[in-house]
């Protein structure tokens, strides 16, 4: 008499929450290409080192300002990828070197070249490059997004730099994440004054401006400061700021689960409030935040952009998005040499990409919220 | 007795899908039904049978992804000035007239269908001056007699109110004051009690049965309480997913229901007469989903007196308009 | 309405006095006291301080006292509206400051009042039309908003100002205009300058607010109350405007409150890129200085501003829902 459950429907009746947010997830094109476009950028940031091609610390005054060159893939021979060498020509007026790219001189292109030194995972010392030039003088090089004034590779500066801007997101967001869960889960717990009370504080938080606060909190690091201790001070400060969103989902999820008949249930059985909390409820909710650290990442990232920008974030000889953009301040050398502006791009794609995975991690998460 | 009162609206094989990327479904599988001044028509039926969509459609309210596929809708059918309700652009001003001016629509939340936003006055004096030509003043004051029509006391400080500010039932009476702003023909009030205590349901439905008399409108009541049908209703049309499979005056209906869905709604009331300790009469297995439509009549898989071989290959004949009778093979068979 | 008025009433003020707080760490941050820092800076241009100068000085400013004396001690001179001397300019902070807190405000106004022109009438027929061409263009333009930071919005447009129109498309008024008293005319070249900051600054807000009017609406429109009010006869639009509409303004108006704080925010960086004689250039001047009493006054009288600005969009919300209005909550 009654219909029979296909086998799809039993799938589904059967599936996890994560399953299911995942199933919708999958659906949506833009948020399923964005998560991939966000692994390959995380793919740059272990591989940092290999898939630059220049030193990006060193530099070289000849080459300053050379405009991006294109690898030409053949020649009269055939295929045969390469680029043009460099060459001084002696300005008649000022009798200054210029350095140019000269055609008649072509440096072959090749895979896994050897290059500069550099630790692989931070542990294996290599030399070894996914791509670069062969032979040529101390001068060439591959320029794929030209060079700055001080001769350093763009390309390869704009490799390294992702690797410090996204890390910096990650661990302020971690930071953020832990201020947001603790104080949001105790908020939606616990309710009554103590909610009211980590409500307001969050209120406060929200109505100050954050940048003045960062500048100043920022010009205050000592200049004696390692890169490394200024690296962890601004993650510090960005997300002490940052926190409230995080919060904010965590305690609506936790006063909606509080009255959800499972979790009186697991009460009524004599479940203790941690085990509830980590067994009963996080699964619940885990999508959430999920979708939450997801858009909470492109403001942490833009904040330690905008930080170094000014340069009261991170200090050279640090590569960072901000440091390069920091190049492009001047509007007269920037329309000498507009490819300092390309730290540009990689920071609009990953907000952009971030941004829609957090919208389909949210919808995936909780459709009807 | 039908006969003699004029018909005010008729709904023909109305047929309604959900057109969705999952899927089309039928939620109204040709619904006719009749409208006549001064009687009132209840519409009964378990949730999701699609009452409350017919009244929809009727007004062309129907959402997307909601699309009328077929069938005719005729206001004031057979005279001069007769429309066809579902020929009009639905948003078009030719609808817009009958909405509010010669239909009138209740509806079955009084704390959601009313903005909070707007004082009880404003809403109402908005409806007023839709259809006539009043100034602010006039309006104030029409709202204020509807107000007290409806059984308000202290209407004319109870305009200003806004509707959060009022009860349950003080809510649903402004909602029915809303609808009779224009002085309509037709009410249809969908499930106007459900939301409402015990108490309050008997005040309104006597305030409607006074209303729908001294003004001679037609009701069209919907509800899933048998109770108010036998309170209430002339007659009786009982929909069964998205049909009309029983048709009958409600002394009759009750007396003798002919298909087994209703004889099943009927058994299922509580009732004081009812033997100690018995158990409730339930109606067996639960009503499918519209997208799981069972082959043949709705209704076999939970009939108790089904015919095997028949009732889940043919599907019962639709039953004529403003005819008696239910549409179900047993039922015709014992006729 | 009065419990609600005196709750923001008094969270404002306790954020006031948080701000004062933290500003007054970050005076206190950079090593050394502010009297070294103007011993170091009258010794490199030559003058210098007798060491009884030096503790007279130390006694004036509460030096040697605890530190949340000193805090009293400063608060209760800002109260006063004295807050001290920029050791950089060697000028009361006041003077320093001059007029560009105000154009700070002013520029941070325009821009809320761009976002709301902006945002909420294609928000609304964003949802209304959902899926249109018109839907898509908004939804672009929010990308746009959403993707490049405000910074560098402003970098781009300079750049391609001045490469293809050959001007410098910075600062918030003409060269001749610049150093003028307040005048009539000044005031109309500010207008005339505002603009391109002020859209700037507003691109990112206006994203956000659009996608939560867009989302809100589209809410609102399945409620029951819209097909009541459809149902009693009154034109699309009418129906549109006045109930949906009006019940997704109270999220809008929600979230421009904490939009104020983001556009002074921005504004900050936005001024330093176009030029701006706002307090941004200032502020960072002051901070890689370590003149710390210019520095911290700008940051308190910042924050203090800020916080009206987001109480005024708080009281607003007020006006928006009778419920607050009546009732204290929604």
């Amino acid at each position: 008499m009654s219909i029979a459950a296909t086998s799809t429907e039993e799938r589904f009746a059967q599936a996890t929450q994560l399953q299911l947010t995942w199933w919708r997830f999958r659906r949506h094109k833009l948020a399923v290409a964005s998560l991939i476009v966000v692994g390959l950028f995380y793919l740059v940031v272990v591989f940092a080192d290999f898939l630059a091609v220049a030193d990006p610390h060193a530099t070289d005054a000849r080459r300053s300002f050379i405009p991006p060159q294109g690898i030409s893939l053949f020649d009269e021979n055939g295929w045969n990828p390469h680029v043009s060498g460099l060459k001084g020509v002696r300005n008649p007026k000022t009798f200054k070197l210029a350095y140019t790219p000269d055609p008649s001189r072509k440096l072959p292109v090749r895979l896994f070249v050897h290059g500069y030194s550099y630790n692989l995972f931070g542990f294996i010392p290599t030399d070894r490059h996914l791509f670069g030039i062969e032979g040529g003088d101390a001068v060439d090089g591959v320029f794929l997004l030209g060079t700055d004034q001080l001769g350093r590779d763009l390309f390869s500066r704009l490799i390294v730099a992702t690797r410090i801007s996204l890390s910096i997101g990650l661990a302020g967001v971690a930071l953020s994440l832990v201020l947001g869960i603790l104080l949001g889960g105790i908020s939606g717990l616990y309710g009554g004054t103590i909610d009211n009370l980590i409500q307001r504080l969050i209120e406060l938080v929200r109505s100050i401006p954050t940048i003045p606060l960062w500048m100043g909190l920022a010009a205050a690091l000592p200049n004696t400061w390692s890169v490394t201790q200024i690296y962890f001070a601004i993650t510090l400060i960005i997300s002490l700021v940052s926190w409230t969103e995080l919060a904010r989902v965590v305690r609506g999820r936790f006063l909606a689960l509080r009255e959800e008949d499972f979790v009186i249930a697991a009460e009524l059985a004599g479940a203790s409030q941690i085990r509830i909390i980590l067994r009963h409820m996080l699964p619940s909710f885990a999508s959430h935040v999920i979708a939450a650290v997801s858009l909470a990442l492109p403001v942490m990232i833009v904040s330690e952009t905008s930080l170094s920008f000014l340069g009261l974030g991170l200090r050279p000889p640090a590569i960072s998005w901000g440091i390069l953009l920091q190049d492009a301040q001047n509007v007269q050398v920037l329309a000498g040499a507009p490819w300092l502006l390309s730290a540009a791009i990689p920071v609009i794609l990953v907000i952009l990409a971030f941004n829609f995975l957090g919208d389909g991690l949210r919808d995936a998460a909780d459709p009807y919220g | 007795m039908a006969e003699a009162a004029r018909r005010v609206l008729s709904v023909r094989d109305l047929i309604v899908d959900f057109v969705q990327d999952t899927g089309t479904t039928r939620a109204l599988d040709g619904v006719s039904l009749d409208l006549h001044a001064g009687r009132v028509l209840g519409v009964v039926g378990e949730s999701g049978c699609g009452k409350s969509l017919t009244a929809r459609a009727i007004l062309r309210l129907v959402d997307r992804p909601g699309r009328i596929v077929s069938g005719e809708v005729l206001l004031d059918p057979g005279a001069p000035q007769q429309q066809a309700l579902t020929a009009l652009d639905p948003a078009g001003d030719a609808i817009r007239k009958v909405r509010g001016g010669k239909i009138g629509l209740i509806f079955q939340e009084p704390m959601s269908a009313l903005s909070m936003h707007y004082t009880v006055g404003n809403q109402i004096m908005e409806a007023v001056r839709a259809h006539s030509g009043l100034g602010k003043a006039a309006a104030r004051q029409r709202a204020i007699e509807l107000l007290g029509e409806v059984g308000i006391p202290r209407p004319e400080t109870r305009i200003d109110a806004y509707p959060f500010q009022l009860s349950g039932g003080l809510r649903q009476r402004v909602g029915i004051a809303l609808a009779l702003a224009a002085d309509p023909e037709i009410l249809i009030a969908d499930e106007p009690t459900t939301a409402l205590d015990v108490t309050t349901q008997a005040q309104i439905l006597a305030l409607l049965r006074r209303l729908q008399q001294t003004k001679g409108m037609a009701l069209m009541l919907i509800t899933h309480d048998m109770g108010v049908i036998a309170q209430m209703a002339d007659d009786v049309a009982v929909m069964y997913l998205g049909k009309v499979v029983e048709f009958a005056p409600v002394r009759q209906l009750f007396a003798a229901p002919r298909h087994p869905y209703t004889r099943a709604l009927l058994r299922s009331v509580p009732s004081m007469k009812a033997v100690p300790r018995e158990r409730l009469a339930t109606i067996g297995g639960a009503v499918p989903h519209p997208e799981a439509r069972p082959s043949g009549c709705a209704f076999h898989p939970r009939c108790p007196e089904v015919i095997a071989g028949r009732c889940s290959t043919e599907v019962p004949p639709a039953l004529p308009p403003d005819g008696e009778g239910a549409s179900c093979f047993h039922a015709m068979a014992h006729a | 309405m009065l419990i609600y008025v005196a709750r923001r009433l008094a969270l404002a003020l306790v954020t006031c006095v948080a701000i004062s707080v933290l500003t007054f760490i970050i005076i206190r941050l950079p090593p050394g006291d502010f009297v070294d820092a103007y011993i170091a800076n009258l010794a490199a241009s030559g003058s210098s301080v007798s060491e009884e100068q030096a503790a007279a000085m130390r006694r004036e400013y509460g030096l040697d006292r605890p530190v949340p004396i000193q805090y009293a001690l400063w608060m209760a001179r800002v109260v006063h509206g004295d807050f001290g001397v920029s050791m950089m300019w060697r000028r009361p902070v006041t003077e320093v400051i001059g007029d560009r807190l105000w154009l700070t405000m002013a520029v941070s106004i325009a821009a809320l009042f761009l976002t709301w022109i902006i945002a909420l009438p294609i928000g609304v027929y964003s949802a209304a039309r959902q899926y249109s061409i018109g839907d898509y263009v908004a939804t672009t333009l929010g990308f746009i908003g959403l993707a490049v930071p405000n910074f560098l919005l402003a970098l781009i447009l300079m750049y391609l100002g001045f490469r293809y129109l050959g001007l410098s498309v910075g600062g918030l008024f003409s060269p001749d205009q610049a150093q003028a008293p307040w005048t009539w005319a000044k005031f109309w070249d500010l207008m005339v300058h505002l603009p391109l900051p002020a859209c700037v600054l507003a691109l990112a807000g206006t994203a956000q607010l659009i996608r939560i009017m867009r989302a809100n609406l589209l809410d609102e429109l399945r409620k029951p109350y819209v097909v009541t009010a459809r149902a009693k006869g009154i034109g699309e639009t009418r129906v549109l405007v006045k109930y949906p509409v009006r019940a997704a303004l109270n999220p809008f108006v929600s979230s421009s409150a904490y939009l104020f704080p983001y556009l002074v925010s921005g504004s900050i960086v936005v001024s330093l890129v176009l030029g701006l004689p706002t307090v941004g250039p200032l502020l960072l001047q002051a901070l890689v200085a370590q003149d710390m009493f210019l520095a911290g006054t700008i940051v308190l009288l910042l924050g203090v501003l800020t916080v009206l600005g987001t109480l005024i969009s708080d009281l607003m919300l007020m006006w928006v829902e009778p419920r607050i209005r009546l009732q204290g909550r929604a």
